[in-house]
This record gives C-alpha cells, sequence and structure tokens, in this order.
C-alpha cells in the first residue's frame, strides 16, 4: 500500500471513531424528550384528529347523511377523548422536562 | 488510490459489524448511549462509502486503467458524461451503487426519527446494517469495484454503445433508490416486530418511507420503458422481461401497502397483512436486485454469472424465513382491534385494492419464475410470453382502475347508501357517454378490452373531478375565497386525499394510453428504395433520400460512433404533411483487428437511433436497418482492409467516407421498422401526473392545520366533559 | 346471521374465489407455456407444430441476411449442436456471431422457423465476476 493510502485510511478511520464513539464517551445521556408510551399516545392523537377531519369532509362533499355524520363524529370524538385522557395520565405521571 | 478503496470497503465491513453489535446491545440491555453509536455507525457508514464511491468515480474520469472495471468498461474516447455513467455499468459498480444509496436513505431516515421510537429503530438500524454490510462482503469477496491489474491495459474496452444514452445516467440510479428504498420499511418492519411495537408512530414513519420508495421505484419503472421505447429498436415500452417485472412486483407491493396502512391507522385492523405485505416489498426489491445479476432467467438483461447467485439465494431464503418467523411469533400482539363496519365503506374498497394488486403481483410472480417452477414440478424448463401476461393482467388491470373511481365517492367507516348511489350519478354518466360516444365514432370496434379501460378511466375522471368539485365549494362555503385560492387552500389541507386523487387521474391516463397504444397500433416491417413509400395506419410514409455522415478524423469523443447510416422520411397523412423523420443506423469500432484496417471502424455493435415524432394523439415511430452487406460496399471494405495499415486509422476513415458516398450514391433498400401509436404520450404525462400527486401527498401538511384541529378538539371535549357531568 | 357468521362466510368466499383463480392461473400456466430448449434438446425433442424457446449462441458464420428474412444457425454454449433456422421480424440492435440469443421457433418439416419478433438477443454480459481472488494491492 502507498504511504498515502495508509495515511487516508488512518485519517478516515480516526473520523470513524470518533463519530461513532462520542456517544459512548460523552457522559451526558441523549435526550429522552418523551416516553415511549407518550411518543405513542401523540401519534394515535395525531390520527385520530385526522380521521376527524375526514369524516367532516366526507360529510361537507355529500358522502354521509347528517344521521350518519353525527354517529361516525361521535364515535370519534369518543375515541379521541380516550386517547387525550391517557395522555394527560401520562403527563401527570412523567411532567415532559 | 485502488488500495485507499479497497481499504475504505473493508473498514466499511468494520463499521457494519460494529454498528449491528452496537445497536443490538443498545436496545437488549437498554443503554441508549450504544444504541446512539449504532446510529452513528450508519452515518459513518454514509461518508465512508461516499469517500469509495468518489474514489472510483474519479478512477473512472482520470481514465486509470489499472482499475480493472475502468478497464473492462470505459476507454479514453468514451465521452465524459458517459465515463461518469460507466460506474454502475458493471457489477462491481452497481454493487457500490447499491450499498451507497442505502447507506444515504439509511442515513437520512434515521436521523429523521432519531428522537423517536428507540426500540424500533434500533432494530432497523441493525437489519440496514446487515443489508449494506452483506453488499460490502459481496463486493470485497466476490467482486471487487477496486481490484487492479498490473501492468495495466493502455486502454479500456469502453462503454457499450447501446448504453450511450442519458436516459442510462438516470435509470440504474433510480431503480437503485427505488429499490433500496424499500428496505428502509422493510427494516422497519421487522424491527417493530422484534420490538413488539407495532402501532401508530410505526405508521407515521413508515408511511412517509414506504411512498418514498413507491414514488422513485415508479419513476425508475418509468424511463426504463421511457427508453426502451425511444431507444432501442423495437418500439415498444413494455415486454413483459423477467427484469422488467422484478421491479414491477414491488411497486405493486408498495402500492397495495400504501392503501392497507391507512386502514390500520384507522381502525386497527390488517395489522398482520400490513407487516407481510411491507416485508414482501423489501424482499420483492432484493429479488429484483437479484434477478439482474445472476442470469437465472433467460432474458434480456441477462447479466453475471452463477457466482453470486447463492449468497443472494441464501439472503432471501432468510428473509423470507425470518419474516415467517417474526409474524406468526407476534401474531397475539398483531390481532385487529376492530372489524370491518360496513361493506359500503372506503375501507372495503381499499380491502378490495389490495387483493387485486397482490393478485396482480401473484400473476406477473407466476408468470416471471415460471421456468424456474416448471422445472422443479416438471423437470423441463418452460416459460411463458407476453400473451400469457396480457390475458390476467388486463382484466384485473380494468378492476383496479375501476376501484379507483369508486374508493373516491365513498366515505371512510360506513357510507350512506342513498348518499354513494347519488354520487355515482355523475362519474357513471361521463362513463357512459364516452361508452357512447367511442361506439358512435367507431373508434373501438372488435377490441372490447381497449373500450372498456376508456370508460373505466372516463368514470375515474367523473369522480375525482366531482370531489374536486365539491371540495372546492365547501372550501369557498367555508372560507369566501375565490375558486382558484380555493382550491390551493383545499389541497394544502388535506394533502393526502386530493393528492391521492392527482395520483388516481394519472394513473387512468396512463392506462389510457397503454389500452390505446396496444390496441390500436398500426406497425409495419419492410424493405423500401428512395422514392418509395407504404402506408402505415392512416399514414403514409416515403423514404424520400438515404443520410450519412461520418467523422471527419478518428476521433470519437464527440460521438462515438464512426459511420452512421440513415434515411430522410416524409410522413404525410391525406396528402398534408406531418413530420419529417431521419431513422439512422450508427456504427462504431469494434477494436478488433481481426475485422481488418476499415472493418474494425464499422464492426461494432451498431446501434440504431430511432427517429419519432411524438403527439397528444399519436406517436409516428420510425427505425432503420441499412444494409451495408451489398457486394459494392463489402469490396470496398475489402480493398481497404488489404491495402491500409491499420496502424493508421485516420486513413481507415478515409476509406469509410468513400464508403459512406457510395452508399449516398447508389444506395441499396434498406429495412424500415415503422410503428404509428395512438396515445403513447399519455403514458408519460400519466407517469408525471402520478408522480406530482405523490410529492402533494408526500408534502407534510403545515403545522398550523395541526395546531387548529388540536386545539378545536381540546374544546370539544370540554364541552362534552360538561355534557358527562 | 351474527356478523361473525356473516363475516365467516364473506371470508370463505373470498378464500375460495381467490384458489380457483389461481388454480385457473396455474393450470393455463402449463398449457400455454413453451419449453426452453437449448439446440441438443430441441433437435432430441422437437415434435412437429410446437413451438419451443430455444437458447444459444448464434453460430460464427451461419448469419446470411436475405431480403426479409435472417438465416442464422444457434449452437449450445458448449458447442456440440447447432441448428439451423430462418427469421423474420425485428432483429435486435446487439444481434451478432457468438452473442446469446433466446428465439421461439416451431418445427416445420424438417427445418426450423423463428416466430416472427420472438428474438431476443441477450445484452453483452457487462457484469462478468471474476472468480478467483483478486490481488487488491
Amino acid at each position: 500500500m502507498s504511504v498515502l493510502a495508509v495515511i487516508s485510511t488512518l485519517l478516515l478511520l480516526a473520523v470513524v471513531m470518533a463519530v461513532v464513539s462520542r456517544p459512548l464517551l460523552s457522559a451526558r445521556t441523549p435526550d429522552e424528550p418523551r416516553t415511549p408510551e407518550r411518543a405513542e399516545l401523540e401519534a394515535e392523537r395525531e390520527a385520530k384528529y385526522r380521521e376527524i377531519r375526514d369524516a367532516e369532509l366526507d360529510y361537507r362533499t355529500g358522502k354521509l347523511s347528517h344521521e350518519d355524520y353525527e354517529a361516525v363524529n361521535g364515535a370519534l370524538r369518543a375515541e379521541a377523548v380516550v386517547i387525550l385522557d391517557q395522555l394527560q395520565e401520562d403527563q401527570a405521571a412523567s411532567p415532559p422536562k | 488510490m485502488a488500495q485507499f478503496g479497497g481499504a475504505c470497503l473493508i473498514l466499511a465491513l468494520g463499521v457494519c459489524a460494529y454498528g449491528i453489535g452496537a445497536s443490538i446491545y443498545g436496545v437488549r440491555t437498554g443503554r441508549p448511549e450504544f444504541s446512539e453509536s449504532g446510529r452513528r455507525s450508519v452515518y459513518a457508514l454514509a461518508g465512508i462509502l461516499t469517500v469509495a464511491f468518489a474514489v472510483l468515480e474519479l478512477a473512472f474520469l482520470r481514465n486509470d486503467f489499472s482499475f480493472n472495471t475502468v478497464a473492462d468498461t470505459s476507454s479514453a474516447t468514451t465521452p465524459t458524461f458517459y465515463k461518469a455513467a460507466a460506474v454502475w455499468s458493471s457489477q462491481e459498480g452497481s454493487l457500490l451503487l447499491w450499498a451507497w444509496l442505502l447507506s444515504l436513505w439509511s442515513t437520512l431516515v434515521l436521523f429523521l426519527t432519531r428522537k423517536r421510537m428507540r426500540d424500533v429503530s434500533s432494530y432497523a438500524t441493525a437489519i440496514l446494517l446487515g443489508f449494506g454490510g452483506f453488499f460490502i462482503a459481496l463486493m470485497v469477496f466476490y467482486a471487487n469495484p477496486f481490484a487492479t491489474t498490473d501492468p495495466a491495459p493502455a486502454e479500456g474496452v469502453g462503454l457499450d454503445p447501446l448504453l450511450r444514452h442519458p436516459s442510462m445516467m438516470i435509470h440504474p440510479p433510480m431503480l437503485y433508490s427505488g429499490y433500496t428504498l424499500c428496505i428502509v420499511p422493510l427494516a422497519f418492519g421487522m424491527g417493530a416486530l422484534l420490538a413488539r411495537k407495532v402501532d401508530a408512530e410505526w405508521i407515521k414513519a413508515t408511511r412517509r418511507f414506504a411512498m418514498a420508495a413507491w414514488l422513485f421505484l415508479g419513476i425508475g419503472i418509468m424511463l426504463g420503458a421511457r427508453w426502451s421505447y425511444s431507444e432501442l429498436g423495437w418500439g415498444g415500452y413494455w415486454g413483459w422481461d423477467a427484469v422488467e417485472n422484478a421491479s414491477l412486483m414491488p411497486w405493486l407491493c408498495a402500492t397495495a401497502f400504501i392503501h392497507s396502512l391507512m386502514i390500520q391507522e384507522k381502525r386497527g385492523m390488517l395489522k398482520v397483512w400490513n407487516v407481510s405485505l411491507v416485508l414482501a416489498t423489501g424482499t420483492l426489491a432484493i429479488m429484483g436486485t437479484f434477478l439482474v445479476r445472476s442470469g437465472i432467467l433467460s432474458s434480456i438483461h441477462a447479466f453475471g454469472g452463477a457466482t453470486l447467485g447463492v449468497p443472494f439465494v441464501v439472503l432471501i431464503g432468510v428473509l423470507i424465513l425470518s419474516s415467517i418467523y417474526l409474524v406468526s411469533s407476534r401474531r397475539e400482539m398483531l390481532r385487529s382491534e376492530h372489524r370491518l363496519d360496513s361493506l359500503l365503506s372506503r375501507e372495503s374498497i381499499f380491502l378490495a385494492n389490495n387483493l387485486v394488486l397482490v393478485g396482480l403481483c401473484f400473476v406477473i410472480f407466476w408468470g416471471t419464475y415460471f421456468p424456474l417452477i416448471s422445472e422443479a414440478l416438471t423437470g423441463h424448463e418452460a416459460s411463458v410470453g407476453p400473451p400469457w401476461f396480457d390475458r390476467y393482467t388486463v382484466p384485473l388491470a380494468l378492476i383496479l382502475v375501476l376501484l379507483s373511481g369508486i374508493g373516491p365517492v365513498i366515505a371512510w367507516r360506513r357510507a350512506t347508501f342513498a348518499n354513494a348511489r347519488r354520487n355515482f350519478v355523475i362519474p357513471l354518466s361521463v362513463a357512459l357517454s364516452t361508452l357512447v360516444v367511442l361506439l358512435a365514432a367507431g373508434v373501438a370496434d372488435g377490441k372490447p378490452l381497449a373500450l372498456a379501460m376508456f370508460c373505466c378511466a372516463a368514470f375515474v375522471m367523473g369522480s375525482v373531478g366531482q370531489e374536486y368539485w365539491r371540495g372546492v365549494r365547501v372550501r369557498r362555503a367555508m372560507a369566501g375565497e375565490p375558486a382558484p385560492l380555493a382550491l390551493v387552500a383545499l389541497v394544502k389541507r388535506n394533502r393526502r386525499r386530493y393528492g391521492g386523487y392527482v395520483v388516481h387521474i394519472g394513473i387512468a391516463v396512463l392506462f389510457v394510453g397503454v389500452a390505446a397504444s396496444s390496441s390500436f397500433q398500426h406497425a409495419s416491417e419492410l424493405s423500401l428504395s428512395p422514392g418509395q413509400s407504404t402506408k402505415v395506419g392512416a399514414y403514409t410514409v416515403r423514404y424520400v433520400r438515404p443520410t450519412a455522415a461520418v467523422t471527419p478524423k478518428y476521433d470519437p469523443v464527440h460521438t462515438g460512433s464512426t459511420l452512421s447510416l440513415g434515411a430522410v422520411l416524409n410522413v404525410s397523412k391525406h396528402g398534408k404533411h406531418v413530420a419529417t423523420l431521419t431513422p439512422a443506423e450508427d456504427f462504431y469500432d469494434s477494436g478488433e483487428p481481426a475485422q481488418g484496417s476499415v472493418g474494425h471502424l464499422i464492426g461494432g455493435q451498431p446501434v440504431s437511433q430511432v427517429s419519432m415524432d411524438g403527439g397528444i394523439t399519436r406517436d409516428v415511430w420510425s427505425a432503420i436497418a441499412p444494409n451495408i452487406d451489398t457486394p459494392r460496399l463489402k469490396r470496398i471494405v475489402e480493398i481497404g482492409n488489404k491495402t491500409l495499415p491499420i496502424v493508421r486509422p485516420d486513413e481507415g476513415m478515409i476509406a469509410v467516407a468513400v464508403l459512406a458516398r457510395e452508399y449516398l450514391k447508389s444506395p441499396p433498400p434498406a429495412e424500415f421498422h415503422l410503428i404509428v401509436s395512438p396515445l403513447v404520450m399519455w403514458i408519460w404525462v400519466g407517469g408525471m401526473i402520478v408522480a406530482g400527486g405523490a410529492l402533494i401527498a408526500l408534502w407534510p401538511a403545515p403545522s398550523a392545520v395541526r395546531a387548529r384541529v388540536g386545539v378545536r378538539a381540546r374544546s370539544r371535549r370540554a364541552a362534552r366533559g360538561l355534557a358527562r357531568a | 346471521m351474527s356478523p361473525a357468521r356473516k363475516r365467516r362466510v364473506r371470508l370463505v368466499v373470498a378464500l375460495s374465489a381467490a384458489v380457483i383463480l389461481a388454480s385457473a392461473l396455474i393450470y393455463t400456466s402449463f398449457s400455454a407455456a413453451s419449453p426452453t430448449v437449448t439446440p441438443s434438446q430441441l433437435v432430441h425433442e422437437a415434435v412437429v407444430g410446437r413451438t419451443y424457446q430455444l437458447t444459444g449462441k448464434v453460430q460464427s458464420g451461419s448469419v446470411r441476411h436475405e431480403v426479409q428474412t435472417l438465416y442464422f444457425s444457434v449452437q449450445d454454449r458448449a458447442g456440440e449442436t447447432a441448428v439451423p433456422l430462418s427469421y423474420t421480424g425485428t432483429v435486435p440492435d446487439p444481434f451478432r456471431e457468438g452473442r446469446e440469443v433466446i428465439v421461439t421457433v416451431e418445427k416445420r418439416g424438417d427445418g426450423y422457423v423463428g416466430e416472427r419478433n420472438s428474438l431476443i438477443t441477450k445484452c453483452p454480459s457487462k457484469y462478468t465476476v471474476a472468480p478467483s481472488k483478486t490481488k487488491i494491492y
């Protein structure tokens, strides 16, 4: 191997090792802004909100009768309330930093 | 430099091994710093492979023929543009491209999800690094792009002229981007199963990657079809070739997945189906990659020897077995939370669409791998041809297009039957009027399937048009905006829905193009002498005169070809001039002294230069195969071979010029391939509409919208809380 | 019928339909397929009237262009038997002596006729793999 190749390789190796070992060497723990459960609940909440909007759009563009819309909307909002309650419990248990 | 490149690969392999270990250790022992280190290994891998790729590119651009790959696929006289592309025209280079692209996408995805889904992404990191490591190991042990020969040859073999086309620059990277992007959802799917977290977070993350994979793969497929049509002297865009099919199958599964994922998002159903689909998409992508380079199936792209086949078969076997194991061992957790509320719901239409798409995939899979299947089952290898594929895919495609028009009109969860019935009036009228008009015009006589497709497409246009119309009306009622602003706002606030509608329009347009161009094509293959004309469909094509061009000196850097013989064709309809076409055949230097000092200059593989006039209603396509083997022309070459020394190619070129002049003076009849294809342009336009719609759907929604909904929902909740009390 | 029962019935119906369609597909594929043969296999097995997918190399010196017909012979990769045939239709650009081809042929009388436009020439192998270890440095 030529000298240049050896030096370049060693340099690259050094950079790689620096990048890869940084989390192991630094004392601080990586940020944990949310517990996995909270992240999951937030994702569910977002999905539920989207469903509520979709249902409203379905109704306004004439795909649902008024009665059916009220039924679906009510069911969706009830499901949303469940998620929001769970989120509130989770937030009370471990407040975000 | 080659040594440095080779060292990079070994370093990369080490990084993969470390990253896999660190990620798995981090997730199993709950030590996030190790997971973080594992994720950073992916970043490091991307860096290393970028360096390695740069080294290889530089070698090509600098004509470093000590690199075996460079000597095998490039030459000093290859135009620079194609030198850069030649990197991935070889086995070794394409493996490096694949691994590099995989590392780039993995870096992007892991960076975007760095604060979420810790467990899942740790496993996904390990799996992605596993794939990267596999491809790097293939390079290190089987097909090293940095292998060298000492002493280096003075000149390379050169890039196959067939590949010298701009599409060939873009098609492999685009297709590989699609394939490697399919690996990302697979990794996250397996990760989710391993971490036992197949849930809303996973859905949210996976959806975007899957759509991106779908988009890139689709573009790659379209580019391949377009290249085949406009460059190859065959005049077709799809031949049900094994390699074409191999790229279509993961795309079909990805399409199914994008739809069925929405069902899981809304109803918590189809979890097993979804993870299976995402695993199948990734596995099919690997199988597609493998097919191109294994030669196990007879196909137009039969690259590679059996040496590389064994590792791939092992990988695919591992993928299939581990997928089956993971899904069955997690089936408790994958139980559906709900059932279908009603058959008349968008969910149920999506289910139907999934069945059709998977059915299509199965048909294509069966037909593509039939030689292997029949060999295994009967001991004799047999293959099925395009007619068999057409017979089964066409009806399924019809149903698919029809469903894509029904879906937009049906509500989620449970549609009101009376409303649905009313909503079908306009789309059905559009379809029926189209039917009546086409029948009356006698356009679609004798082609019931094409007629059916036109009507289905019209149905889709009517359905989606109605949706847009109504949506704009709702928006105007709510916000009082003028129509154009309302349209923009509507799409911005409901990107998924309205972007998806655009995709459906694009698909309908595309299928109209396919149906028209395959059912109503007029093709003609015949010999013409100058002055003669022929009729193709409604057009008259006259061979006006021959053309010839010779590069002035032996200096192929600019065009690459030494001699180009062609024709000027006059295309007219009902006496009116429509277009002038100039198809030609380019001849190249073969570099083989055995062909003689003049013979080798034009003895290389010729490339057909297609000439066509594209229009909204039809394409007129032409190709020529001029006859350079007439006794007269052959004598010129023979005399040149005998009298001119091979070491003076400039003098050889003079002989070629003499040949060209002789060809012009007394041109022999030439073979022409002429095609008039209606609505081919609709295929490319449809493809672009699909891509546009996908981009709309992919684009993240403005965060203001999310916040607005949040506020409203919270206040409603408060109200409901009061009501309950 | 209870909703659960209805769902089960639907599932059974859907599955049966899928199985029937798949069986139809599989069954017709065997009858619609043409066997892939090498020249030596073709010479042994060929039956008049059946089509075969002939794969092999274009024999050097066997190519002859007539007005609208191309005559050439396909030989085994190992080079034992060569089958002469006549072919009309599109000739792909990469076609030349020594290249690997696939062509659908039918035995007519004593000779073989290539099906129109069925000639496929494999792209010249760019992906060759060096089986032995190559020195890196």
